[in-house]
């Protein structure tokens, strides 16, 4: 039983953390919310200097070859600073449909430059509000130019190339690449829950698009936001244990009735179960990062038991941070409501727990599931 | 990252499942596991008397225990290793096991070679069991606070008192006892341990008939029972640290999954139909089922991260400390919502209804598992307390004598 990332990803970790408690405290991220830019652009030719953006891009396209465990480590780490960088967008989503889609000419023309940060890419695909759905969408492609509108897009306006989901009902590949300055694109900023992350509303018109060759139908885009879904959970967990830290401080700081706010067991029970739902999303991020890093067939099991944890940890964490602080957490001054409104963003932007709930039951009953090989349920308890 | 085991583990555990498939039978489908059904049968005491001789004779009995108790100075993952394997069986030896592995390691951490020579080997054996007097009508979760008496007589010690909540006291040859020698003294610091035989006269025990019908537990009613001194265990007032030492082992096992849970939800929504065709199909169900899923696994990943500790022979992380706390509310809820998902048919307890009944059972049974050992709310202190480092509640019995200290009136 090996059920624990390697010593090296440790040093990994540590270096991370003691780099961005010193480039991005929360006031970084609050910075950027309150400034309106879209991102913090010094840190991320940081990060890509460091090789942090391209660790998981092979090495024949300029990146690390690291394969995704370093990734997870850095979207915790991420998660936990707040840090308001477009790693997500072109980390999780862009570079993983590149990687799994793009054909090998693709591949050398944009991985390299999104290994470096020198360009920013983001994943385009949703549509209308509930749960997403490739028959869902209207954006569609004709003789190779798309057209249609895509809302909530992360980073849209910062970045460089998007991949764009469209209808899935035809013989064109469902996922597509799009230059951002091309004529017929147009981009307005949107004000989110979360403004220390940009977003954008895209308007596409007769626009020229590349298909990515390997990607059909529904299947190919619930592909990329499962590999997505697995990063992000790190980074969920990343700032529910954040949240959670700062309360337990906080209970531990902060005296009423002569004593320490911690030692009333009201408070100290809450955070606990603040603890209880890091631990079990932690655990079951785990095993997601297992599945990803060995390609297994319950990859979109793990993908979505880790979403789903993640989702409730985050909320947990993040809304009972700001209880334990009282009326102080509900002021503008203390980063409570930092943490609040990123978990809620990451909770929601893959799509919800809600629809991962329904996505992760259908997997397990589907009869490919049934027959397939299950490394992972050696001691015979609630496997499926 | 990976599952698999060290060469020296796929050999440990070959050689478990060849001994357990040559001494149990293999889990039948549906049987859920830990679970209590039959626990009072007639034959089951003697049963797991029978199991335990055949690990002790294969060399599976005090795994992790040194040779000078008598044990196979084993490691911790050798010990998980065989929990898991005889997880897959069909087994009775549990609750002579917990005790064996509470109870016995006390008298052999504070005893002489002696003592362990003489009671070590029966107790691994499955001849003699034992059992633990410690929680008293007036001392469950705050168990500093009990009050049974123990009063110095010449070379003899006199006992007074009542305790309850002692499993297996009906069974038991022995047991271990806290009580209170020194009122005088703060309520920690008045506290000596013995070990008694539970032939002892003046000890009476009766069995409790708990909530669910079943009566796995005993009160004891001990009335100027003598004890020789040279059956003590520690200091005089220093019986505290002993009792400490022996729960921080309960405390420390790893649970697995305890009685019905997602798997058995998922089994009992595969055969009902709802207002809109198979439970399966329905939104809301599938939400639920997800939700119990998502838990069950979060805990059984847990476990695979102390394991991995253990394997790299380091001790495992304070995350380990949740798996008691999430299993019992699980399985409760779980256990609910089965009952909910039958509706009306739901009230019937009988084994005609769908998994033999196990939801009606466990029903009544779950309760307890928010309870023993720890409650849900001694836990969190813990855990608050010791991962977290949050401060301790304020005190309103420390540091005073004992017999000042207030005491209501149930």
């Amino acid at each position: 039983m090996n059920f624990e990332f390697p010593e090296e990803l440790q040093l990994l970790r540590d270096t991370a953390r003691r780099f961005l408690y010193e480039r991005s405290p929360a006031s970084v991220a609050r910075r950027v919310m309150e400034s309106g830019e879209n991102y913090d652009v010094s840190l991320w030719r940081e990060m890509g200097a460091m090789g942090w953006i391209g660790a998981s891009i092979p090495e024949e396209y300029g990146g690390g070859g690291l394969g995704r465990l370093p990734i997870c480590v850095l979207a915790e780490e991420l998660g936990r600073a707040l840090a308001p960088v477009p790693f997500s967008s072109s980390v999780y989503l862009a570079a993983e449909a590149l990687m799994l889609f793009g054909s090998s000419s693709q591949k050398q023309e944009y991985l390299p430059r999104l290994a470096c940060g020198d360009a920013i890419a983001t994943f385009a695909y949703v549509e209308k509000p509930g749960p997403f759905g490739a028959s869902r969408q209207d954006t569609r492609v004709v003789d190779g130019y798309l057209s249609g509108q895509k809302l909530n897009v992360p980073d849209g306006l910062s970045a460089d190339l998007a991949i764009v989901a469209v209808r899935a009902d035809q013989d064109e590949p469902s996922l597509q690449i799009v230059l951002l300055a091309e004529p017929g694109v147009s981009r307005s900023s949107v004000e989110t829950i979360d403004p220390s992350r940009g977003h954008a509303r895209i308007d596409f018109q007769n626009v020229r698009a590349e298909p990515l060759p390997g990607a059909f139908g529904d299947k190919a885009i619930q592909m990329v936001l499962n590999r997505a879904a697995i990063l992000m959970a790190f980074e969920q967990i990343g700032v529910a244990q954040a949240a959670m830290e700062m309360a337990r401080d906080y209970a531990n700081d902060r005296f009423a009735f002569g004593r320490s706010i911690g030692s009333f067991q009201a408070i100290k029970h809450k955070i606990v179960d603040i603890y209880v739902a890091v631990e079990l999303a932690r655990s079951n991020a785990y095993f997601g990062a297992w599945a990803l890093e060995s390609e297994a067939v319950e990859l979109p099991i793990a993908a979505a038991t880790s979403r789903v944890a993640a989702c409730d940890a985050g909320w947990i964490a993040t809304k009972e941070n700001i209880q334990v602080h009282g009326g102080m957490g509900f002021t503008w001054e203390l980063d409570c409501h930092l943490y609040y409104r990123r978990a809620k963003l990451l909770g929601l932007a893959l799509g919800s727990g809600r629809d991962w709930k329904r996505k992760l039951i259908n997997h397990l009953i589907s009869p490919e599931m049934l027959g397939a090989s299950n490394l992972a349920h050696k001691d015979g308890s609630c496997g499926f | 990252m990976d599952f698999k085991d060290s060469p020296d583990e796929v050999e440990y555990r070959a050689k478990c499942r060849a001994f357990l498939s040559s001494t149990a039978e293999l889990r039948k489908p549906g049987e859920v596991r830990g679970y209590r059904r039959g626990e009072d049968g007639p034959n089951v005491v003697p049963s797991a008397r029978a199991f335990q001789l055949a690990k002790w004779k294969a060399g599976f009995a005090g795994i992790t225990w040194p040779r000078d108790w008598h044990g196979q100075g084993g490691t911790p993952i050798q010990q998980m290793i065989y929990d898991q394997e005889e997880a897959e069986f069909s087994t009775t030896v549990n609750a002579i096991g917990l005790q064996l592995q509470v109870c016995v390691p006390t008298i052999c951490r504070w005893g002489t070679q002696e003592q362990r020579d003489r009671f070590a080997p029966p107790a691994l054996r499955g001849e003699e069991i034992w059992c633990q007097f410690f929680s008293e009508p007036a001392g469950g979760s705050d168990l500093g606070a009990l009050r049974t008496q123990a009063t110095r007589v010449g070379d003899e010690w006199v006992i007074n008192g009542q305790k309850i909540w002692t499993s297996l006291a009906h069974e038991a040859d022995w047991g271990v006892l806290i009580a209170r020698s020194d009122f005088d003294q703060p309520k920690h610091e008045g506290l000596t341990f013995f070990y008694l035989s539970t032939k002892t006269p003046g000890l009476e025990i009766r069995q409790i008939k708990q909530m669910s019908g079943s009566s796995h537990f005993n009160e004891v009613f001990f009335k100027d029972v003598r004890i020789p001194d040279s059956q003590r265990l520690g200091p005089v007032n220093g019986g505290w640290k002993v009792a400490m030492s022996l729960l921080m082992g309960e405390r420390y096992t790893l649970h697995d999954e305890f009685g019905p849970s997602y798997k058995e939800l998922l089994a009992l929504a595969r055969e009902l139909e709802l207002e809109t065709g198979p439970a399966l199909q329905d939104p809301g169900v599938q939400e639920r089922l997800a939700e119990f899923y998502v838990k069950a696994q979060g805990l059984r990943f847990t476990r695979y991260r102390a394991m991995t500790a253990l394997s790299q022979g380091k001790a495992a992380g304070p995350e380990a400390s949740i798996g008691k706390l999430v299993t019992a509310s699980l399985v409760q809820e779980a256990v609910s919502y089965g009952l909910e998902l039958m509706g009306s048919v739901g009230i019937e307890a009988s084994k005609n209804l769908p998994l033999d009944g196990i939801f009606q059972e466990a029903f009544l049974d779950s309760p307890a598992l928010r309870i023993a050992g720890g409650t849900d709310e001694i836990m969190r202190n813990t855990i608050g307390e010791r991962v977290l480092g949050l401060a301790p509640d304020i005190r309103v019995d420390k540091g005073i004598p004992f017999r000042s200290i207030p005491s209501g009136s149930r």
